[in-house]
């Protein structure tokens, strides 16, 4: 292989997302271990790259690339693959009708009936009134005017206290943080007042109908300010719920949950799904549970968590990894809300396989991957056969163009599920 | 209808934009001035709006030499813009890019006012003042690009909303942060006494930010040589100003600090008001606000067309009456200080040189890995470790510089 030449060509077009693609979908006969280790990761990279430049011809979409997504397992392309999970069932969503909707338009839906059934529902935040940067509010400032759907300036804090405010008489705030990276400036307000708004007042007041609605994780050219994970900031703060979810099903529904959750709420959308994820979604009224995580594949030998965007490389790591080797079952678990996680479920797989590997966006040191790991400890320690994983972003600021080596790829993922059996 | 109440009021503030280009300089030099002549010029009426100070004066000096530059610099600067915007539809440049087609004399009659050792801050709109601020068009390009030109603006860790170069505090990526930073930087030239102005720019949007008005507060407060200036491009992304703002006189939104409305379509009126108000400041007079009445011809962002929320009609009349880079060829025909040829020569030579620009950023070195760990801390206080990728995937890995 002529590494001079494929560095040559990989400078030129770094940025293209079909390289970004290639990346992610490179073939596990190509992932030899030999390879990993004589040559850099940027050579590496490249050479995987080579191998299926041909293969890809689609240009990719404006919002970025997620791969795997369109042929996830995880993603319900069928009517019938939808209404099965017993979460509908439950809810009586098995006998109503399913519409195809992508991240986005579910989300839409979920806000569009929470203003249906709640007349004290309101949406606000930047740019929302002509349907947001993303699409998530497109046609609902048409459907229920401009009393209850409206565009607020430029002013984060402004906009989280309004909220508070309107939450503590009893009304349903919806508002919308632009980017999950421009929530700092409301930090203050979420933490010290929303979080402890009950409490500080002995229950006479709270912010419970307040939920908060941001784009987070990477996008695939997001640089510093529209690619971080904060989730792990706001799961330091008790009395606030925070949630991240994996596809349209999962949106619409923890959505709506969310929003009717007496707590205030912090609902991160990876913005990468937006339309990379498309699914069957019951046109009803349903919620899924906060708090509760789910097993998206059962295993009996590694566990390995995830949430958001994360869960789709997760996925393709275990594909990989039990083509490796013969015989390995991995269990995947969507966590789905953060704040506050389902620690049952969890040590309640590691007490069965004995393995964990976490992965998320988000820096490592401090990352919620951190909390996962030291409450496994605690519950799961003579069980656990090999020291916890955790895939995560660096402890840098996100870079815009070492994104791909910043993100816990799958690769990476791959590798700890390696080590943790190897051990 | 929404559409006409708006606009109506979008044509009223900028009616003295308009002006500007149908009054005639009038001139009081006769005859075609030398090669280093200069001429005594009034600024039309209404180049100025004043909020609890006298304006400054309409009559100013303009040099041949250096009103050409300025021209120059204009015309480089669109060439850059647009040449950016190629690159990103040919998927050369990606991620968030914010072009300032339209506003090229806030940047370049700022700077023409001002010294390189004053301290300029400012948003993520920031290529035009990347380069007048010392940059050059080939690392502006290499950083948009991912490509790393020796001459580096944020190494390409940053991209298009984050260049930075000497005495300019960046381009910063989250609406009105920049702001409070800049009442810091001012702070410091009172301190240390350096009689040097700060000149901090955010947007129509970004002044309905409560930091900004922090910021205006211990500005006052501890007297600063600060000077916040709006950059009223009219629209904070989709939203126009009047729908944002309870008080659209952003130049007046200091209370109780003074400011003044300038016609940031004309270039010689913001050199003028730029430099009237590093006087103010550096007389110990305390801040002040300005604020560029402008005009962004594309949308927000590169994912923005920029018209749902505006009209086509009013991007061209924008265009053909109020542009700055006409406004001033006008001028400089009308006093004999350039002909028609030679500004066609400026055109080529600014294309020429932003030709070469993206040609040399082709060819530079894509970043080496390494830069994934630097400048995170300062050099020498690293600490042992910086979790980052190596080619064992171990995770805790030594990084050494």
């Amino acid at each position: 292989m002529n590494f001079g030449r494929s560095l040559l060509s990989l400078r030129k077009s770094f940025f293209s997302p079909r390289l970004l693609k290639a990346t992610n979908y490179c073939n596990p006969r190509n992932n030899n271990k030999s390879l990993l280790v004589h040559v850099s990761p940027i050579q590496y990279f490249h050479v995987s790259i080579c191998n299926h430049q041909e293969e890809i011809s689609t240009p990719p979409p404006p919002e970025g690339f997620m791969p795997g997504v369109a042929n996830s397992k995880l993603i319900k392309h069928t009517h019938e693959e939808a209404i099965k999970n017993p979460e509908l069932v439950k809810a009586g969503m098995s006998l109503g009708e399913t519409k195809k909707m992508n991240l986005f338009q579910s989300v839409n839906d979920a806000m569009s009936i929470a203003l249906t059934t709640d007349d004290k529902a309101i949406i606000f935040g930047e740019d929302v009134a002509f349907g947001g940067v993303f699409r998530c509010t497109l046609g609902l400032v048409e459907m229920f005017g401009q009393d209850r759907v409206f565009n607020t300036p430029l002013t984060e804090q402004g906009i989280v206290g309004f909220g508070i405010g309107v939450a503590s008489v009893g009304h349903t705030a919806i508002a919308e943080i632009q980017f999950a990276d421009y929530i700092f400036p409301a930090f203050d307000q979420l933490v010290n007042e929303a979080a402890k708004y009950r409490y500080r007042s002995g229950g006479e007041f709270n912010a419970g109908g307040l939920t908060v609605r941001a784009p987070c994780s990477a996008v695939g050219h997001g640089a510093h300010y529209h690619s971080q994970s904060p989730e792990a900031f706001f799961a330091h703060s008790p009395g606030l719920k925070v949630v991240i979810p994996r596809s349209p099903i999962q949106a619409k529904g923890l959505l709506l949950a969310s929003i009717r959750d007496c707590n205030p709420v912090i609902f991160f959308e990876p913005k990468i799904l937006y339309r990379a994820a498309v699914e069957r979604v019951p046109i009803g009224d349903y919620e899924l549970p906060i708090g509760k995580a789910e097993i998206l594949k059962p295993g009996k030998d590694v566990t390995v968590v995830g949430y958001g965007s994360q869960i789709y490389i997760l996925e393709n790591a275990i594909q990989m990894a039990e083509k490796k080797i013969p015989g390995l079952s991995c269990e995947l678990i969507d966590l789905r809300t953060i704040l506050p996680w389902d620690e049952d479920l969890v040590a309640k797989s590691v007490n069965k396989t004995g393995r964990l590997v976490i992965a998320h966006e988000a820096p490592k040191t401090s990352g919620f991957g951190a909390e996962i790991a030291a409450t496994i400890m605690e519950k799961c320690f003579l069980r656990l056969e090999s020291p916890i994983q955790r895939v995560c972003g660096w402890d840098t600021p996100f870079p815009l163009v070492f994104e791909p080596f910043y993100t816990p790829d799958m690769i990476r993922c791959y590798d700890a599920i390696l080590k943790v059996v190897k051990y | 209808m929404l559409v006409n109440p708006r606009l109506s009021m979008l044509s009223r503030s900028i009616s003295l934009l308009s002006r500007s280009s149908q009054l005639r300089a009038r001139l009081f030099s006769s005859s075609a001035p030398a090669a280093s002549e200069t001429v005594n010029y009034t600024l039309p009426e209404g180049s100025f709006q004043t909020y609890e100070c006298d304006p400054p004066s309409h009559d100013i000096k303009v040099n041949k030499e250096e009103t050409i530059n300025m021209y120059k610099q204009m015309v480089l600067m669109r060439r850059l813009e647009t040449t950016a915007d190629g690159l990103y539809k040919s998927k050369h440049i990606r991620g968030f890019c914010h072009l300032c087609t339209g506003q090229e004399a806030v940047a370049v009659g700022m700077e023409a006012a001002i010294t390189p050792d004053d301290h300029v801050i400012t948003a993520y709109r920031c290529h035009g003042f990347t380069l007048v601020r010392g940059q050059t068009p080939h690392a502006i390009l290499a950083e948009l690009m991912g490509e790393l030109a020796f001459s580096l603006t944020s190494l390409c860790k940053g991209g298009s909303m984050h260049m930075f170069s000497k005495n300019f505090y960046g381009g910063n990526g989250i609406v009105g942060a920049q702001v409070p930073v800049g009442a810091g930087i001012a702070f410091a030239q009172q301190y240390l006494n350096t009689k040097q102005a700060t000149y901090i720019l955010y947007g129509d949007g970004a002044a309905n930010q409560g930091q900004v008005f922090e910021a205006y507060n211990i500005s006052k407060l501890w007297n600063l040589p600060a000077i916040y200036v709006c950059e009223n491009n009219h629209y904070g992304m989709g939203t126009s100003a009047s729908r944002s703002s309870a008080d659209t006189n952003y130049f007046a939104r200091g209370q109780y600090i003074p400011g003044l409305r300038v016609n940031g379509m004309d270039i010689l009126a913001v050199r003028q008001a730029c430099s009237w108000a590093k006087d103010w400041v550096l007389s110990d007079k305390g801040p002040l606000v300005l604020e560029m009445v402008t005009y962004r011809y594309g949308g927000h962002s590169m994912s923005d067309p920029g018209t749902s929320y505006r009209t086509r009609e009013e991007i061209q009349h924008m265009r053909s009456t109020n542009d700055p880079i006409t406004g001033l060829k006008q001028r400089l025909l009308d006093l004999d200080f350039l002909t028609e040829s030679e500004t066609k020569q400026i055109d080529k030579d600014a294309r020429a040189t932003i030709d070469e620009a993206v040609k040399l950023a082709h060819n530079d070195p894509f970043p080496d890995e390494t830069e994934l760990y630097t400048y995170i801390f300062v050099e020498g206080s690293e600490p042992p470790f910086v979790r980052g990728r190596e080619k064992e995937e171990v995770g805790h890995v030594v990084h050494k510089q």
